[in-house]
């Protein structure tokens, strides 16, 4: 950066004739008044001087005149490339003197770009602006130069008319006339932005509402915009109502006071997902409740076999007493239900229900109310990471680091004591390094330290890599053995006791959530004998290794269920009905994996804090390691979804189990974990989280379900699609059926064959999207480009102003010499 | 959302919602709030706009802002006066920008004031030293914070006149995505 300018106010000069600059009539809120009033005072001498001497020829600041200023050096330069250094060199050194004359610092001072912002006036003036734009804009398309946010009353771009030198009255009657004429939620969106004071916004309002009415009844209005206007306002109050709602709903808004206020924002994003998932999983419920739910659970099936009796075991394995219930796919019946077949399930409805009954077509149900919830959930979780990743990600990659640490890392939210304390011990490190870092950057490393560093990241993520592989492969077998276990003894009866039976079913949930509880943990050991250099890094590399064995182990069992479990169906009685089998296997999951997190909570964080306490006697408890408890929350997730075809109340399971997540994990952060002692960058860890949500997670889930329904036969003699046909099949079939009964829907079928089964249409539409996204990365590409541009415009422009104040400054030093310039002028003139 | 309360009138309700962040159960709620740092001084009916100032030393005493060390400069920006004897106007105000909806701008405007300790309009090298003093509770050494405060007139003043000016501060601002999460009080 260029030299600084040394405007130092406090010098002794300045109280001499200096106005303070919080002086509201020294203030100026555009150029124009600020040129007539310098005009008016000063006299005419110093421009006068200035003509002087651009007029005579033979004057020694002849090359000064012409060297107006570094950005249009290039275009004037008259004299030849040394003499324009030299007097660039002259003029940084008269910028490092001080002795700046009186009525310098009297200009300076009331400089435009030192009063803007500060007065009332002039944020009016600003917004009279920003109204007049947005009135400008909405009757015609916005051109480049709109994206300007500046608070300097620029007078490029927005029209001579702005300019004006209205006193603030007739500025504020500008701006209610501005604000009248907009719609009323631009109105209230700039009336809530305006950083002025609450009582000053009220009266702007009133008075925009005053002149509103006013207009309003003079002008004869038609009837419609009548209607429409108060129909906007009818909504907007219902809109009102409607917020007001969902906020007195407050979902634990205390506790996550209690936690962000002794932990800070990072803690808090933690209960602010597992909040998020709640409500994704509250609406799939909603959703496959109202629709599958409520119509099976009025006509309930035929019941085939006995419902076994209720032991506890139930709740766990899912199986026994739950095995034929609503819970599970094959509970679900594969025809239409009429309301006056009751009792009468499995032969054809009468005649006589048709006209009068109501019918629900089940099979129809099920497939579009599932492939439904998929989508809106996609549509949810797209739009949630495009805006994340969007507040996130900044176009420009400029270095600030030090600065943004300065005034963006004070957590406002941290009230405790103590946690304030933290908070300062931790910025005060954060600066440290960075500070450390810029001055031991030009420090190599040599190459053998370069080496060994290689060297144990390779073997860490070796271990690593080969302890995932190695546990996957246990599942795999494991998995195998179970599932030959269970062919074997459903095929010969043999004397084992029913609950033994049951029970062994919980092997393999048990193994895989040791497994996940156990591997993080020898990850956690590998990075810390790794030593990283930098923090972000650490978490990069240990959330990247949590992320592969999970989305491995996920993997395997999808593959463990969709291939073996389906593909013995037709083997065997016990797999007959092997969907409601891999739903009881999902329940078992989540299940497990709840009883896994809680005696991980008690023991790993109670145990170790009070161990800390009383063997190790130091005062440090342990930190709530926020990635991983996340990646679990998102691993429990994507089991939810896999298990949204095969158990339509799993989702209800799910909620039941965040709910008490959300507890425990409270209480336990409480009173055994300490406020993080390194930083934590929580839109961009949020941002990751959602992202992970989406990509691995939903796409995972969403392709299992995907080929389920496409590719696997479903099973003869349970849930809504019995028949030896994949549920796409079924389901095409049960539609065609309906077409037939209805004829008007023919050309939903027609449109349905002709648009969504045709290839062209497919490939022209993807080919769209494509370019649409070319075209926008052209634009982002453009964009940045020009904020570079507008970088180096602030920079002349700070030239410029340097230079116009050392002339200034030695213009009025010129007058103050008298011999030689008089004599020279009386010569000239 | 029935009508039932008789501290504002409707008009009153309206007009706060229009202005700030906060839904009408958001401002009843932190009227009883503002009610209870002083029940004797604060009128129950607010429909004939009394006239009542709280004392800086009531709100610099709320829970919210008792430890934080900036508490004062809060006060003092968002009170009339200028000294931190704050109205429910101001209290209002000060709370919608500093909560979880205000954009960035509005809130970056007002943070730029509360850094600005001697209200020039340009955060100054004197403004950053008493910055990072109150951020480290004075525990960095003189020269460790003038090495900070060079480093940070360095990188973010853009037009180099060796102060912030709004802008410079805005800019810096727009390039730090933490800062809507950070400058942020629940209440």
């Amino acid at each position: 950066m260029a030299h600084n300018v040394n405007f130092d106010l406090s010098h002794p000069r300045v109280e001499a004739g200096l106005e303070s600059p919080a002086d509201e009539e020294g203030v100026h809120d555009s150029f124009s008044q600020l040129i007539a009033e310098e005009s008016q005072k000063e006299g005419p001498s110093d421009a006068i001087e200035l003509q002087y001497q651009q007029r005579n020829p033979e004057d020694k600041d002849r090359d000064n005149v012409a060297y107006l200023s570094p950005s249009e050096n290039r275009r004037w330069r008259i004299g030849s490339d040394k003499t324009g250094e030299e007097d660039k060199g002259r003029q940084t050194d008269s910028l490092l003197k001080d002795s700046w004359s009186s009525a310098t610092l009297k200009i300076l001072s009331s400089m435009p770009s030192r009063t803007i912002g500060r007065s009332r006036g002039a944020i009016i003036s600003q917004y009279y602006n920003r109204t007049a734009e947005l009135r400008r804009r909405t009757q015609r398309r916005a051109s480049i130069k709109d994206f300007s946010r500046s608070a300097r009353p620029s007078i490029r771009g927005y029209g001579v008319e702005v300019d004006t030198t209205d006193s603030a009255e007739k500025k504020q009657e500008r701006l209610i006339q501005n604000l009248q004429n907009l719609s009323a939620v631009d109105r209230v969106r700039l009336l809530k932005e305006m950083p002025l004071n609450l009582s000053e916004k009220k009266s702007l309002r009133r008075l925009t509402l005053q002149m509103t009415k006013q207009t309003r009844s003079s002008s004869n209005l038609r009837c419609c915009s009548y209607l429409k206007f108060h129909i906007i306002l009818a909504l907007r109050h219902s809109w009102y109502n409607c917020l007001s709602f969902l906020h007195s709903l407050h979902l634990w808004q205390m506790p996550l006071k209690r936690v962000s206020g002794r932990f800070g924002s990072g803690v808090l994003s933690y209960f602010l997902f597992l909040k998020t998932l709640l409500f994704f999983n509250m609406f799939l419920f909603l959703v496959l409740g109202s629709f599958l739910v409520v119509p099976q659970a009025v006509y309930p099936p035929e019941q085939l076999e006995n419902r076994k009796s209720f032991t506890g075991l139930e709740l766990f394995t899912g199986g026994g007493y739950f095995a034929n219930t609503l819970l599970y796919y094959g509970y679900y019946s594969n025809h239409t239900l009429h309301s006056c077949s009751k009792n009468n399930i499995s032969s054809p409805p009468k005649p006589e229900c048709d006209s009068k009954s109501l019918s629900y077509n089940m099979p129809l149900a099920y497939f579009f109310t599932i492939g439904l919830s998929f989508f809106v959930t996609c549509i949810i979780l797209v739009y949630s990471m495009s805006k994340s990743f969007g507040q996130s990600f900044r176009i420009d990659k400029s270095n600030g680091m030090l600065a943004m640490k300065v005034f963006c890392s004070w957590d406002f939210k941290v009230i405790k004591r103590s946690s304030v304390r933290l908070l300062s011990e931790n910025i005060r490190t954060q600066l440290k390094e960075l500070l450390g870092e810029a001055h031991h950057r030009h420090i190599r490393s040599t190459i053998s330290d370069k080496l060994v560093r290689l060297v144990m990241h390779g073997l860490g993520w070796i271990l690593c890599i080969g302890a995932t592989a190695g546990c996957v492969a246990v599942i795999y077998y494991f998995s195998d053995y179970m599932h030959k276990e269970q062919l074997k003894s459903s095929q010969n009866d043999s004397g084992d006791p029913e609950l033994l039976k049951e029970a062994s079913l919980l092997a393999l949930p048990v193994l895989v959530s040791f497994i996940n509880l156990m591997l993080p943990i020898l990850f956690q050991f590998t990075a810390w004998m790794e030593k990283y250099n930098s923090p972000s890094l650490r978490t990069f590399v240990s959330l990247s290794r949590n992320l592969i064995l999970k989305v491995s182990v996920l993997g395997v069992l999808c593959f463990h269920w969709l291939k073996r479990v389906a593909g013995s169906a037709d083997n065997n009685k016990a797999f007959k009905c092997w969907e409601s089998f891999v739903g009881q296997e999902l329940y078992r999951f989540l299940i497990i994996d709840f009883i896994f997190t809680l005696l991980a909570t008690l023991f790993g964080e109670l145990l170790w804090r009070s161990f800390s306490d009383k063997v190790l006697k130091r005062n440090r408890r342990p930190g709530f390691d926020i990635a991983k408890n996340v990646l679990d929350l998102i691993y429990g997730q994507t089991l939810a979804w896999l298990g949204l075809l095969f158990a339509p109340l799993l989702p209800a399971v799910q909620i039941l189990k965040l709910l008490l997540l959300f507890y425990i994990k409270m209480s336990s952060v409480m009173m055994n974990c300490q406020a993080p002692s390194r930083a934590y960058r929580v839109s961009q860890m949020t941002t990751i989280f959602i992202t992970l949500l989406c990509f691995p997670s939903f796409l995972g889930a969403s392709v299992c379900v995907t080929y389920t329904m496409w590719r696997l036969p479903s099973s003869e003699s349970c849930g809504p699609f019995r028949g030896n046909k994949t549920m796409i099949q079924a389901g095409k079939q049960r539609i065609v059926e309906l077409v037939k009964e209805n004829p008007n829907l023919y050309f939903l079928a027609e449109a349905h064959t002709y648009l969504v089964e045709n290839p062209l249409v497919l490939f022209v539409g993807a080919t769209i999207f494509l370019i649409v996204i070319y075209f926008q990365s052209q634009v982002v590409d453009g964009q940045r480009k020009i904020i570079a541009l507008l970088q180096e415009q602030i920079e002349n422009e700070g030239e410029d102003k340097k230079f116009l104040i050392t002339r200034l400054q030695s213009v009025h030093e010129r007058k103050r010499t008298p011999a030689r310039n008089l004599t020279s002028q009386d010569s000239g003139c | 959302m029935g009508n039932k309360q008789t501290i504002f009138t409707a008009q009153q309700l309206d007009a706060y919602q229009d202005c700030t962040y906060f839904t009408r159960k958001e401002i009843l709620r932190l009227f009883y709030r503002y009610r209870d740092l002083a029940p004797q001084l604060v009128p129950l009916d607010y429909t004939n706009h009394p006239d009542v100032k709280l004392p800086y030393e009531l709100i610099g005493s709320m829970p919210e802002l008792k430890d934080n060390p900036f508490r004062q400069r809060i006060a003092e920006v968002f009170s009339e006066d200028g000294e931190g004897n704050m109205t429910l106007d101001n209290f209002l105000d000060m709370f919608s920008v500093l909560s979880e909806m205000a954009p960035r701008d509005l809130k970056a405007y007002y943070a730029f004031k509360i850094y600005d300790f001697n209200n020039d309009d340009f955060i100054c090298k004197s403004d950053l030293e008493k910055t990072l003093n109150k951020l480290t509770r004075n525990e960095l050494t003189e020269d460790e914070v003038k090495m900070v405060c060079e480093k940070v007139i360095d990188e973010a003043d853009l037009d180099n006149d060796g102060r912030l000016s709004l802008e410079d501060f805005q800019h810096m601002i727009n390039r730090a995505p933490d800062f809507l999460s950070t400058f942020h009080i629940r209440i």
